[in-house]
């Protein structure tokens, strides 16, 4: 009942200047709005880049590192047991670049209950040949499927698909600046020469594009069996195993169970790409930052239009609380109209995040980096439109709650008594 | 929600009832040298009494219409409504008794300028909520009709002539039939065929609804046809006519 009447009141103070009003709701309007579009593009464009990264980078990377042995004979010899030994010109250990037992090492880390997937390659060093001319390359032996399911493979290929190549042994899907560098097509055939002078022509079932230059130039993928044959090894020789968790935060504790269990090296995605995550963590401490800002901006502007409509009604508080209603009326008479302009600011900012937010997300957006991306990445998570409704109501609170306040102390006979 | 005073005054018939009393008021202002307005008030307002407060400008009659009305909670001495004593109070407790139980009556009409006539005088009707909005509206327009201000009802205050706005002014301190109205000089700003018509209807308050009436007044025609005239000199009661 109560709550009418205040409601009512306040509703009539806001609809008799209704310019200020509007002005103060828009200043609500326009800062939520910039959170929803700022928030919205910016987590759509860091969810770009994870899964720019976090999807298509192995979580933990499996590989035979050639060094140098850590132990050398010396260090057994129970002779120099104790003492710093010196010993200059130490050559790697002969052996292959291949990783030892490599199918049982999968297969133990894959029935590993965190684990989501595992999948081999084999690194081959090639040149790309046409007439008299070699470039320098790389072909990447790959299970096409595999790769695909656990790594979005096809988000880089631009012309063809991944399973033309699972379907074709003789396929290579070519690095789009090799396949510039020779005017080759999709369909085209290409000679390449392996590290032992080897030749094998391929056919060209696809383009890579990573939107790294210099990879594109050099790197090419194929089957693994093709792979082996180029590099000249039996069919259980794999130079790198890919480990895909169920969760990314979990593969630093993996890598290393595995390099101890194993005695080989596994680098983890955190390590490999550190420098990823900084950038994250500060768009996103901008986004909230800007956003934050401008709802205080908007707050002052509610926090001015409620101290001038207090000082104008001075006498309309005055009369209130001669005929009856309590400093708490007051109080709430004055949060309510801040509210009613948080509320439809926020309502209005809402909306124009939501539309802008739509707008941005149908706009082209091309580029080299990513080819499968054609227009701007905006996340449309509803979570950003709670927090915005309470970012607006909160800020339109401490706005508004200050000047309710004063009005709610404001004598009554000071004023009567002053006319 | 708020909480209601109850406030008793089933006296026994043939006896008039106390409606207000005053018990010993002191008033100083200390700014900005301390000084006393209001010295040893002692008094008391009957049931259906039109009661006039007159005297000098500057002797305190504002002064103590504020403390009356509860408004003004520094004083010392106690105040009575209706067998309850006000003094002490809390805040919300004093608007409470200022919302049911005082109808105030100022020399400049006071209006709310945003709200309609007919919205001004329900105000303290729907504060007090003890009726529903229609009956609310209902009782308003008694009042407006009564007043002869029924016609105004959807105009803005604004629009009003001073003694229109007057006359809706007193209608607001009806809506909730108090007990007693306070007046500082309501009809100090009216010409005399305004101020004439302001005093009969205050007079048939008293006689038709029994209500209490306190005026304070310069004019000395209207408080002669009043009940009684208390008369004050710097901040004193000289004399009760
Ligand atoms: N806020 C105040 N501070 C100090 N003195 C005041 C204040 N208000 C009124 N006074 C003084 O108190 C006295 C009584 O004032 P008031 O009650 O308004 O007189 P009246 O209504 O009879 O003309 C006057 O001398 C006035 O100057
Ligand atoms: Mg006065």
């Amino acid at each position: 009942m109560n709550r009418n009447v205040r409601f009512a009141i306040a509703k009539t103070h806001l609809l008799a200047r209704k310019k200020q009003s509007a002005i103060a709701a828009l200043g609500v309007t326009f800062g939520i709005g910039t959170f929803i579009i700022l928030v919205s593009f910016m987590t759509g464009l860091n969810g770009l880049l994870d899964g720019l990264i976090l999807n298509r980078t192995p979580h933990i990377r499996i590989y035979n590192e050639v060094k140098a042995s850590e132990n050398q004979p010396i260090d057994l010899h129970p002779q120099y047991k104790g003492g710093k030994n010196m010993v200059t010109s130490i050559k790697p250990k002969q052996e292959l670049a291949g990783i030892r037992n490599a199918k049982a090492l999968m297969s133990v880390v894959a029935k590993d209950s965190r684990v989501k997937g595992v999948t081999p390659q084999v690194s081959a060093r090639i040149f790309y040949q046409s007439g008299n001319i070699l470039l320098n390359g790389n072909a990447i032996g790959i299970d096409v499927l595999e790769e695909d399911r656990l790594f979005d493979f096809h988000q880089y290929i631009v012309g063809g698909s991944p399973s033309d190549l699972a379907n074709n042994d003789n396929g290579i899907i070519l690095g789009a600046g090799v396949a510039q560098k020779f005017s080759l097509h999709v369909g085209d055939k290409i000679q390449i020469m392996s590290s032992t002078g080897q030749t094998y022509k391929l056919k060209l079932v696809g383009l890579y594009q990573s939107g790294l230059a210099d990879i594109d130039k050099i790197q090419s993928y194929v089957n693994i069996k093709t792979a082996q044959r180029i590099a000249g090894e039996s069919g259980s020789y794999f130079t790198d195993i890919s480990v895909k968790l169920f969760d990314i935060e979990q593969s630093y504790d993996l890598s290393k169970e595995i390099e101890r269990s194993h005695g080989i090296n596994a680098v983890d995605i955190k390590t490999a790409n550190a420098q990823f995550e900084t950038g994250t963590s500060v768009r996103n401490l901008i986004t909230y930052a800007v956003s934050i800002t401008l709802l205080i901006v908007a707050g002052f502007g509610i926090y001015n239009i409620l101290n001038m409509v207090i000082y104008e009604k001075m006498n309309d508080i005055a009369i209130l609380k001669a005929t009856g209603f309590s400093g708490g009326d007051v109080k709430r008479i004055f949060i309510y109209q801040a509210l009613m302009i948080g509320i439809v600011g926020g309502l209005l900012g809402l909306l124009l995040g939501l539309t802008m937010s739509y707008v941005i997300s149908i706009s082209p957006f091309e580029t080299e980096a990513l080819p499968t991306v054609k227009t701007f990445p905006v996340n449309f998570n509803g979570l950003y439109y709670v927090i915005g409704s309470v970012f607006a109501i909160v800020t339109t609170f401490f706005a508004g709650y200050l000047p309710a306040r004063k009005a709610s102390l404001i004598d009554p006979v000071d004023i009567i008594r002053g006319q | 929600m708020e909480s209601k005073i109850k406030l008793d005054c089933d006296l026994p018939i043939g006896e008039p009832s106390v409606i207000l009393s005053a018990k010993n008021i002191q008033k100083f202002f200390t700014d900005p040298v301390s000084i006393q307005v209001l010295k040893n008030i002692e008094f008391s307002v009957n049931a259906g009494e039109f009661v006039s407060i007159m005297g000098k400008s500057g002797c305190g009659k504002s002064t103590l219409l504020y403390i009356l009305s509860t408004m003004d909670t520094q004083y010392e001495g106690e105040l009575w409504l209706m067998n309850k004593k006000i003094t002490g109070l809390s805040g919300k407790e004093l608007s409470a008794v200022r919302n049911e139980h005082i109808g105030f009556v100022f020399q400049f009409h006071y209006l709310l300028p945003e709200f309609s006539v007919l919205d001004n005088v329900k105000l303290p009707g729907l504060k007090l909520g003890k009726l529903s909005p229609e009956e609310v509206e209902f009782n308003a327009m008694e009042k407006l009709r009564m007043l002869d201000v029924a016609d105004q009802a959807t105009k803005k205050a604004t629009q009003l002539s001073g003694g229109q706005k007057q006359r809706v002014a007193i209608a607001r301190a009806l809506i909730n039939q108090p007990a007693i109205i306070m007046g500082d000089e309501p009809t100090g700003n009216l010409d005399s065929k305004n101020a004439s018509t302001v005093f009969s209807i205050f007079k048939d308050l008293s006689r038709e609804l029994g209500t209490s009436l306190l005026i304070v007044t310069h004019d000395p025609d209207f408080a002669s046809k009043t009940d009684r005239i208390i008369e004050m000199a710097d901040g004193e009661i000289i004399s009760h006519r």
